[in-house]
């Protein structure tokens, strides 16, 4: 049996992530499961270890304890080479866009193709002009990425992320930094493309509306410990305060440890 | 007081133990990815190789034409200075060639392309580093350091040594034209003794010493590029930092590899 035919196995599956950064615990015990074919939005204040998790996920970072699998491979112990042969089947969109300046937005977009693939120049030319059509920057190859506004930078990194047609794709903060109009566009955007290409998509944003706009089901991170994971009517209906306060932008009570302060103020090399 | 200034030794000296293994790792690493890259599916392709070959070596190329010649100059009026003491003016054309060829012209090709280059490629790894360009490059599947690394090293491998011969010839033809008057020869006699007056390993030196220095402008250029932290201060940091480093770099290493190889 194929994988594509086993749809029991979950495309991502995190047990007990602890992380550090220097002596900080960022995460800290973070269990999650994403499924063949949802959208899972992981949601949370800044610095809930919300973008760390995500670059753990990539596997960019090492972390001090616990197991990432993605697509069934553990990403922490498997090889180096088998790493890059799985990473043909994971897209990732940036926040920034991380376009490669020195590109023409086609170059940026049939870059995973002239690296992954044999195929020739005429067959690279029309997919990436395909992808491009499907996130709406048809004919617009040719311009740099400094020449594009922020919304088309999101869509070209996306056009890039979906070129080798991944079945895992990551989205870092997708209506950061746009107008809501805009956001509302990109939106639409993620859940066509889930519709039409069948994708997993994980999406990290601090955005509500778009959060439950695009969402099967939402992890809310808080504190480098995932609070809840549920449908939007169940993070809508929770009754953590903690959620609460993210959902109605009330500012958090902040409760003061006396002995972890007076340790703050007098450790020499505290953090 | 004692303690903190043994502390702060102790930290410097681990730092620049761990700079010195990062570059070493960095060599090693772009050396194996144009070794094996092809069988990985990680080549090291032509095109980039050449496009950096351009912006590292044929720009180059004026610059160090019109600098060397200059240097050649100067060599050659206090060499005359100097060998007019002893009477000896008409060795002028020995020293000029000798000194251009095993110090001036690899240390003034070192010290120009460093200069030009090694801010380059940290200005521009530094700021892909901000823009997380260098993450996106990852989670292609690139290696960054065969992608980004190898092909100014492999460059300016070839370019640095080429360049030297350029800046050789050129600071001996400004030694040349300024001795002709007072040695009372024809420029192609000069060019001549000068030939004569030069042994193979005058000129190899030389050139196994702008070799040392490509690998340390493009080890350090790179190197502080990826060393970028906190935007686009740190790439304006980096971009000095590398000029300084490499600069020094190649001084040092032109005194060491002097010592050793005229022992």
């Amino acid at each position: 049996m194929s994988a594509e035919t086993a749809p029991a196995q979950p495309l991502i599956e995190v047990e007990g992530l602890v992380t550090h950064y220097g002596r900080r615990k960022i995460l800290d015990g973070v269990d999650l499961t994403v499924e063949a074919g949802e959208i899972r939005v992981i949601m949370g204040g800044s610095g809930s270890g919300k973008s760390t998790l995500l670059w753990h996920l990539l596997g960019l970072y090492r972390p001090t304890a616990g197991t990432i699998r993605l697509l069934g491979k553990d990403i922490i112990r498997i090889p180096a080479a088998e790493m890059r042969a799985l990473r043909k089947h994971i897209g990732v969109s940036f926040q920034g866009g991380a376009l490669f300046t020195s590109m023409t937005v086609g170059e940026n977009v049939a870059l995973p193709l002239r690296e992954h693939t044999d195929l020739d120049e005429n067959t690279i030319r029309i997919m990436s002009r395909l992808k491009l059509e499907v996130v709406n920057l048809g004919g617009f190859q040719d311009l740099m990425p400094a020449q594009l506004s922020g919304g088309m930078t999101k869509r070209a990194a996306l056009a890039r992320a979906i070129v080798m047609d991944p079945k895992l794709l990551f989205f870092d903060e997708p209506s950061a930094g746009l107008d809501p109009v805009v956001s509302a566009e990109l939106d639409e955007l993620i859940l066509r493309l889930r519709d039409a290409m069948r994708m997993t998509m994980v999406v990290v944003t601090h955005e509500l509306d778009s959060a439950f706009k695009i969402a099967d089901r939402i992890s809310v991170l808080d504190q480098g410990k995932v609070l809840l994971t549920g449908s939007v009517e169940q993070v809508r209906d929770s009754d953590s305060d903690r959620v609460q306060d993210l959902l109605n932008r009330r500012p958090r009570d902040i409760t003061v440890d006396a002995e972890e302060y007076l340790r703050r103020l007098t450790e020499e090399e505290y953090g | 007081m004692l303690d903190k200034t043994v502390n702060a030794l102790g930290g410097g000296v681990v730092k620049a133990v761990s700079g010195f293994g990062y570059l070493g790792l960095l060599l090693l690493e772009s050396l194996y990815w144009f070794a094996f890259g092809r069988t990985r599916g990680q080549p090291v392709k032509a095109g980039p190789i050449f496009y950096q070959m351009v912006e590292v070596g044929v720009r180059a190329i004026p610059i160090v034409t019109v600098l060397s010649f200059a240097v050649g100059v100067s060599l050659a009026i206090q060499s005359i200075y100097a060998l007019k003491r002893f009477g000896a003016e008409s060795q002028v054309v020995v020293a000029i060639a000798i000194g251009v060829t095993r110090e001036f012209g690899p240390l003034i090709t070192g010290i120009l392309v460093a200069g030009r280059s090694a801010s380059a490629l940290a200005a521009r790894i530094g700021s892909m580093v901000v823009s997380q360009e260098v993450d996106a490059l990852r989670v292609i599947g690139i290696m960054p350091v065969r992608y980004l690394v190898a092909p100014p090293l492999i460059a300016l491998l070839i370019m640095v040594p080429t360049l030297t011969i350029i800046s050789d010839a050129a600071a001996i033809f400004g030694g040349a034209l300024y001795s002709l008057p007072s040695l009372d020869i024809g420029l192609w006699a000069y060019l001549m003794a000068s030939v004569d007056s030069l042994q193979t390993s005058d000129v190899t030196q030389g050139l196994w010493k702008s070799i040392v220095f490509g690998v340390l402008i493009a080890l350090i250029g790179v190197g502080s590029g990826f060393s970028v932290r906190g935007g686009a201060e740190g790439v304006g940091r980096a971009t000095t930092q590398a000029v300084v480093l490499a600069i020094s770099g190649i001084v040092i290493a032109d005194m060491v590899f002097t010592f050793y190889l005229n022992r």
